[in-house]
C-alpha cells in the first residue's frame, strides 16, 4: 500500500498505551488503596432541615393566643440503618415495639433514600437521653421542630389547626416534604404562607456512626431559617374566652365586630373544643374522635358556615329600605289585631296602630309586613319591587361571602326573582306570596357572621368594613404591615339609620329587656329575633351595637333552639358587650351572668 | 465476494453493535447518575434519562440516514459542509445562547445545538478531501499552509466563544497527518512543547530550567557514554552559574538566581556548541538546539504568563490544568471524582447504589463526568468494560480505515479515530486525576443530543464510507 502504512502500530499503540496508563490507575485507586472507599463512607451528606419558629397570633391588646414549643422529630433513611437493639430504642422513645417496626416499614415503602419521621412530636424531657443514645442506631437522626400551644384554650375553630401535609399538598407546593406541618384549618389556614417562614437546610456530612463531621462543602450551600411572620388579630382574648364560657352547653355561634375597622372582637361557635388537643403525639387520636362526632360537630365554625333565618333582626333591614325606597315615612301607622292579624299574626300585645319606632320596638309582625308589601308594589311590577328590595339586602353583605380570612365562609341564601317565578309561576306571585321574608322568615338563609357585619352597617349608620379577623403582620424586622380592608356602603341615606336606631333603642330601654341588659353608662341599641324552626324549640337570635354614638362594638348572637331572643341571646349578648366595654360584669348582673353560664340547653326536646 | 451493491451487506456491524452498546450502557448510567426518586420510571421524559432515550432514538435515524446517502456525497460536499458548519460557527456570537459561560450554542425551538460539535466533522471531510487531492504534498509550504488554515480557522472561533475544550480536540489531526507521512519529528516537538508549557506553568522557571538542563545531560550520557566529558561540562555549567551568584553575594545585589541559572544556560550552551562543533559530532549540537530552544521557550511561557496576560487568562489555563489548590475550585472536583470512582472497588457498588454520584458530591455527574457512575456502581470490571469497548472501537476503525484504497475514507476514518481517542483520553483521565479538567463528553456515554447526535453524525459517515470500499472512489 503505502510506505506510511506502519505508522499505524504506533497510533494503535499510544491509544492502547493510553488505555493501559488508565487501568494501571483504575486498579490502584480501587482495588490498592483503600483511602477512597473511607472518603466515601465519611462522604455521606445528611441535609438537616432547620424549621422556623411558626409566626405567633396575638390579639388585639397584645396578648399571646398561639404560641410555640420545642419538640423532636426522630427521622430514620432506611438505607441507611444498621441492625440495632429495637427494644432499647423503643424504651426510651416510649414507643410500642410493633409501632416501631410498623414505622420502619412505612418508611421504607416510602423510600429507602428519603428520610421519613418514625415518631413525631418527641418531648423535650424524652429528647435528652434519646440525642446521647442516637449513636448506637446509624440511619436515625433527629430534627427539631415546634409545636402550637394556645394559652387561653378558645377560639379553636377560628385559629384552626396544623396538621402534617398530604400528599396532594406536597404535589401542590414543593415547599412542603412528607411530615411537614400546614395550617389545616381557620388562621392558620388562611395565613399559612406568612406563618410557616422560611425553612433552613444543612448539609452536613456524617460518618458510618452517624455523626456529623462537619459541613458540607464548607457550609456555602446551607441556607438559615427565616422565622415565620407574627398575625395581630382584633380578637379579643379574654372577651372570648368569656363569650365561650357563656356558651357552655349551647349550640350556636356569636360574633362581635368593631363597626369602625370591621375588625372581629369575638367569634365564638359552640360547642367548641381545646385547641390544645390537636397538638403532640395524642393529635391524630383526638382529631379522629373531634371529626367523628357528628351530634356537637365541634369543629365546625358556625359562625361562617352555619346558616339560618334571621327571624325579626331582619325587620331593622326591611324598615330601612322602606324608608330609602320612599315606600314609607317613619310617622305611618298600620293597625294591629295581635294574635288575630292575618295574614300574619302579632306574637306581642300592644297598642294600635303604630309606627316606625313602636313597630321596631314591639317587633310587630302585622307594621312589618305592610311595610314589605309597600316596597315590592312601589314598583310596577313584584317581580320589580322584588329585585329593588334584593339589591337592598345585597348591599348588606348577605347572600354573598362577606369576605373574611375564613375560606370555609358560607353565603347563604338570598331568592332571586327566577326562583319564585319557578315555583309559583311569572307573575303569579305577589309581596303576599313572599310575605314571610317581611319578617325575616322563608328562604332566606344568612350566617351568624353576616348578621353581626349587618348590625356594624346600621352603627356605621350605612357602611361597614369587610370584616376580618387579622389587622397587621408583623415581619421577621418587627416591622407592622397594617392590613388594608374595603369600604362598602348600603347607599341607604344614614338619616334613615337614626330612625331604626331609636326603634333598636327603644328595644332595649323601653321593653322586659331593661333589666336584664341595660346598663347605666352606656346606650345599647339592639333587636330580638326568634327563629321558627320546624325540626324542634325555635332559636334565639339578638343583634346589638353599643354605644350608641361612636359605637365600640356591634354583636350578633344567635343561639340554637333557645326559644325566644330576649331570653337567652339578648342577656348573653348584654354580657359580652358590658365585658368588652367596661372590663366587669356590675354586681347588679351577676345573677343574669350565673343562670347564663349554667342553662343547658343541649337537650331540649326535639320535634320529629 | 460481497455483493457491492448491496451496502447493507457491507456494512461493518462490529463498530455498529459498540456503538449501540455504549449508548445504551451510557443511557442507563445517566439514569442512576441523576436518578430521582419521585420519577422513577426510566421512560419518564421529564427527567435526563427519558430524554437521552429520545435523542438515541433520533441519533439511530441519523444513522439510517447516513447510510442512506451515496458515499461519493461526502466526497463532493467536503468543502461545502465544511464551509457551512464554519458560517454556523461564525453566526453563533450572533444568534447564539449562552449557557455555563460559554456561548456555544444555537436554540432551534426546544433543542440546543453546538455548532462547534459538528465542526469536528466537517473538519475531517474537508482534511481528507485536501489531503487526498492530487496536489497535496505532505512537506510543501503551500499544502502545510492550507492545511493549517482548515485546522485554524474554526479552532480560532471556538477558542473565541469560550469553548477551549472543544478548540484543543482539533489538536488530534496531528496524529492523522503523522499516518499520512508528516515528519515524526513535527509530533516529537508538538509533544516537547505541550510537556514544557505545562511543567513551567505547574513548577516555577527555576525548576524547569534545572529539570530540561539535568534532562540534557542525562540524554547526552546515555546517547554517549562518555562520564568524563559529561562530567567536566557540568563542571562549567556550575562554575558560570557560581560566578554570577559571587558577583551578586560580593556587590550586595538583590537580583532573581532564575538569571544566573539562565546566564549559565546560554553561556554553557555556546561553549558546548562550539565544542561539538569542534568534534563534529552533529547529534551534540542538535541536542543542544533543542536545550537551548526548550530552556528559552520555558523562560518566554512564564514572562508572558506572568507579565503580559491578565488575571482572567492566568485564571482559565490554571482551570484548564486543574491547578488550583482551592478545595471549592477544579482540585474538590476531580478528588470527588476520584472518591466515587475509588469508593466503586471491583465489583462496584450495584446498580442505583452509588451514594457520592447520587449525593451530588460529583458535579456534572450525567455529562462530563459520567464515568464516576460507571466507576462507583459497577466498579474497576464495570470501567474496564467500557475502556474495553472503546479500545474495541478505536483499533476496529484503524483496522476499517487501513482497509479502504480510497485515501479519502481512510484519512476521515483517522480522524473518527483520533478524535473520539482524545475525548476518551482527556475525559476519563480527568475524573481519575489523570488529564486536566476540561469540559468534553464522553462519546455515546455522557447526556446531551447535540454531542450524541455529532459523534453519530462522525461515525457513520465512516461506516457509510467503508460501506462503499469495493466501489472504486476517484480519491
Amino acid at each position: 500500500m503505502d510506505t506510511f502504512s506502519k505508522r499505524k502500530y504506533i497510533i494503535a499503540g499510544i491509544m492502547l498505551g493510553i488505555a493501559a496508563i488508565f487501568i494501571i490507575r483504575l486498579f490502584t485507586i480501587q482495588i490498592t488503596n483503600k483511602t477512597y472507599k473511607q472518603f466515601a463512607t465519611r462522604n455521606v451528606l445528611r441535609k438537616v432541615i432547620t424549621f422556623p419558629a411558626r409566626g405567633l397570633i396575638y390579639d388585639r391588646n397584645n396578648e399571646l393566643m398561639v404560641y410555640n414549643k420545642a419538640a423532636y422529630d426522630l427521622l430514620v433513611v432506611p438505607r441507611e440503618v444498621k441492625p440495632f437493639d429495637t427494644l432499647s430504642l423503643c424504651n426510651i422513645i416510649q414507643l410500642e415495639k410493633k409501632d416501631l417496626i410498623e414505622a420502619l416499614n412505612k418508611a421504607k415503602q416510602f423510600s429507602r433514600y428519603k428520610p421519613s419521621i418514625v415518631a413525631g412530636q418527641i418531648s423535650p424531657d424524652i429528647y435528652a437521653p434519646l440525642q446521647e443514645k442516637l449513636y448506637k442506631y446509624p440511619g436515625f437522626f433527629v430534627q427539631s421542630r415546634t409545636l402550637r400551644e394556645y394559652p387561653s384554650k378558645s377560639a379553636a375553630q377560628v385559629l384552626g389547626f396544623v396538621g402534617e401535609v398530604n400528599q396532594s399538598m406536597i404535589e401542590k407546593d414543593n415547599y412542603y416534604r412528607s411530615g411537614d406541618y400546614i395550617g389545616v384549618t381557620g388562621l392558620e389556614k388562611a395565613y399559612e404562607n406568612e406563618l410557616r417562614g422560611i425553612k433552613g437546610v444543612n448539609n452536613y456530612m456524617v460518618d458510618v456512626h452517624n455523626r456529623i463531621k462537619g459541613k458540607y462543602n464548607g457550609g456555602i450551600t446551607d441556607t438559615t431559617a427565616i422565622l415565620g411572620q407574627n398575625l395581630l388579630t382584633g380578637l379579643h382574648a379574654e372577651v372570648q374566652a368569656y363569650a365561650e364560657l357563656l356558651m357552655t352547653n349551647k349550640r350556636g355561634a356569636i360574633v362581635a365586630i368593631e363597626p369602625a375597622t370591621g375588625e372581629i372582637i369575638v367569634m365564638v361557635s359552640a360547642p367548641s373544643y381545646d385547641p390544645n388537643l390537636l397538638v403532640g403525639r395524642q393529635r391524630s387520636v383526638n382529631y379522629g374522635l373531634l371529626v367523628s362526632d357528628s351530634i356537637n360537630t365541634p369543629m365546625w365554625n358556625r359562625a361562617v358556615i352555619g346558616t339560618f333565618p334571621p327571624g325579626s333582626t331582619f325587620k331593622l333591614v326591611n324598615a330601612l329600605i322602606a324608608l330609602e325606597e320612599h315606600a314609607i315615612t317613619s310617622f305611618d301607622r298600620f293597625s294591629c289585631s295581635g294574635k288575630g292579624s292575618l295574614p300574619i299574626k302579632c306574637t306581642h300585645s300592644h297598642v294600635s296602630p303604630i309606627a316606625m319606632r313602636e313597630a321596631i320596638r314591639e317587633s310587630c309582625n302585622s307594621y312589618f309586613w305592610n311595610l314589605f308589601r309597600n316596597i315590592i308594589s312601589h314598583s310596577p311590577t313584584s317581580a320589580q319591587g322584588f329585585e329593588v328590595w334584593r339589591n337592598h339586602v345585597l348591599s348588606f353583605g348577605f347572600g354573598e361571602k362577606v369576605g373574611t380570612e375564613l375560606s370555609s365562609e358560607v353565603k347563604g341564601n338570598i331568592p332571586e326573582v327566577a326562583y319564585y317565578d319557578k315555583y309559583f309561576g311569572q307573575k303569579k306571585w305577589t309581596s303576599m306570596t313572599i310575605r314571610s321574608l317581611s319578617i325575616g322568615q322563608g328562604e332566606i338563609l344568612i350566617t351568624p357572621l353576616q348578621l353581626a357585619n349587618m348590625a356594624a352597617t346600621i352603627a356605621n349608620r350605612g357602611y361597614y368594613i369587610t370584616p376580618h379577623l387579622v389587622k397587621a403582620i408583623q415581619d421577621t424586622n418587627r416591622v407592622y404591615r397594617e392590613l388594608k380592608y374595603e369600604k362598602k356602603l348600603t347607599g341607604i341615606d344614614p338619616e334613615y339609620y337614626n330612625i331604626v336606631i331609636e326603634g333598636m333603642q327603644a328595644v332595649i330601654e323601653e321593653t322586659r329587656l331593661s333589666q336584664s341588659i341595660r346598663m347605666d353608662s352606656v346606650i345599647i341599641c339592639g333587636k330580638t329575633g326568634t327563629v321558627q324552626n320546624p325540626h324542634g324549640a325555635d332559636h334565639s337570635a339578638f343583634v346589638a351595637f353599643a354605644p350608641k354614638n361612636n359605637p365600640k362594638i356591634a354583636i350578633a348572637v344567635f343561639i340554637q333552639n333557645a326559644g325566644f331572643g330576649a331570653t337567652y341571646a339578648a342577656p348573653i349578648a348584654g354580657l359580652i358587650m358590658e365585658k368588652f366595654l367596661t372590663d366587669s360584669i356590675s354586681p347588679r348582673r351577676k345573677a343574669v351572668e350565673q343562670r347564663m353560664i349554667e342553662s343547658d340547653l343541649m337537650n331540649v326536646q326535639v320535634k320529629n | 465476494m460481497p455483493n457491492r451493491n448491496n451496502v447493507w451487506a457491507n456494512i461493518d456491524w462490529i463498530t455498529v453493535s459498540i456503538y449501540l452498546a455504549m449508548m445504551f450502557i451510557g443511557w442507563i448510567n445517566i439514569y442512576a447518575a441523576v436518578y430521582n426518586e419521585e420519577h422513577k420510571s426510566i421512560f419518564d421524559f421529564t427527567q435526563q434519562y427519558g430524554k437521552q432515550l429520545i435523542w438515541i432514538i433520533a441519533a439511530i435515524f441519523i444513522a439510517v440516514l447516513m447510510i442512506n446517502i451515496d458515499s461519493k456525497f461526502f466526497v463532493t460536499f467536503s468543502f461545502p459542509i465544511y464551509v457551512i458548519i464554519l458560517l454556523l460557527l461564525m453566526l453563533v456570537p450572533f444568534i447564539g445562547t449562552e449557557i455555563n459561560g460559554a456561548k456555544s450554542w444555537i436554540q432551534i425551538g426546544n433543542f440546543l445545538l453546538q455548532p462547534s460539535e459538528f465542526m469536528k466533522m466537517a473538519t475531517s471531510l474537508a482534511i481528507a478531501r485536501y489531503i487526498s487531492s492530487y496536489n497535496f504534498k505532505m512537506h510543501s509550504y503551500k499544502s502545510l499552509l492550507t492545511l493549517a488554515a482548515i485546522v485554524f480557522i474554526p479552532v480560532g472561533l471556538i477558542f473565541l466563544q469560550n469553548d477551549t475544550g472543544s478548540a484543543i480536540v482539533f489538536g488530534v489531526f496531528l496524529l492523522v497527518l503523522y499516518r499520512e507521512g508528516l515528519n515524526g519529528i513535527v509530533l516529537f516537538f508538538s509533544f516537547l512543547i505541550v510537556l514544557v508549557f505545562i511543567f513551567t506553568i505547574i513548577f516555577d522557571s527555576y525548576v524547569t530550567l534545572l529539570v530540561l538542563t539535568i534532562s540534557a545531560f542525562l540524554i547526552n550520557y546515555l546517547i554517549r557514554k562518555k562520564t568524563k566529558r559529561n562530567l567536566i561540562g557540568m563542571g562549567i555549567f556550575a562554575t558560570i552559574y557560581g560566578i554570577f551568584w559571587l558577583i551578586n553575594f560580593l556587590v550586595q545585589g538583590n537580583i532573581d538566581p532564575l538569571f544566573f541559572l539562565l546566564a549559565a544556560a546560554v553561556l554553557s550552551s555556546a561553549i558546548f556548541f562550539l565544542w561539538a562543533m569542534v568534534l563534529r559530532k552533529r547529534s551534540l549540537a542538535l541536542l543542544i538546539g533543542i536545550y537551548l530552544g526548550s530552556v528559552l521557550f520555558a523562560v518566554s511561557v512564564d514572562y508572558v504568563f506572568d507579565n503580559i496576560m491578565e488575571q482572567h487568562q492566568r485564571d482559565r489555563i490554571n482551570e484548564l490544568l486543574g491547578i488550583q489548590s482551592d478545595l471549592h475550585g477544579a482540585g474538590y472536583h476531580v478528588n470527588q471524582s476520584k472518591i466515587a470512582i475509588g469508593s466503586g472497588g471491583l465489583f462496584g457498588k450495584g446498580f442505583l447504589n452509588g451514594t457520592q454520584t447520587k449525593y451530588d458530591f460529583v458535579p456534572e455527574q450525567s455529562t462530563d463526568f459520567i464515568f464516576c457512575t460507571v466507576g462507583e456502581e459497577w466498579g474497576f470490571l464495570g470501567a474496564l468494560v467500557v475502556i474495553g469497548l472503546f479500545m474495541g472501537l478505536l483499533t476496529r476503525l484503524i483496522y476499517l480505515a487501513e482497509r479502504n484504497r480510497s485515501k479519502f475514507s481512510r484519512v476521515y476514518g483517522y480522524c473518527v479515530a483520533t478524535i473520539l481517542f482524545f475525548h476518551f483520553a482527556v475525559n476519563i483521565g480527568m475524573t481519575i486525576g489523570l488529564a486536566p479538567v476540561i469540559g468534553i463528553p464522553l462519546p455515546f456515554f455522557s447526556y446531551g443530543g447535540s454531542s450524541l447526535w455529532s459523534f453519530t453524525l462522525l461515525l457513520f459517515v465512516f461506516i457509510r464510507l467503508d460501506a462503499s470500499r469495493f466501489e472504486q472512489l476517484s480519491y
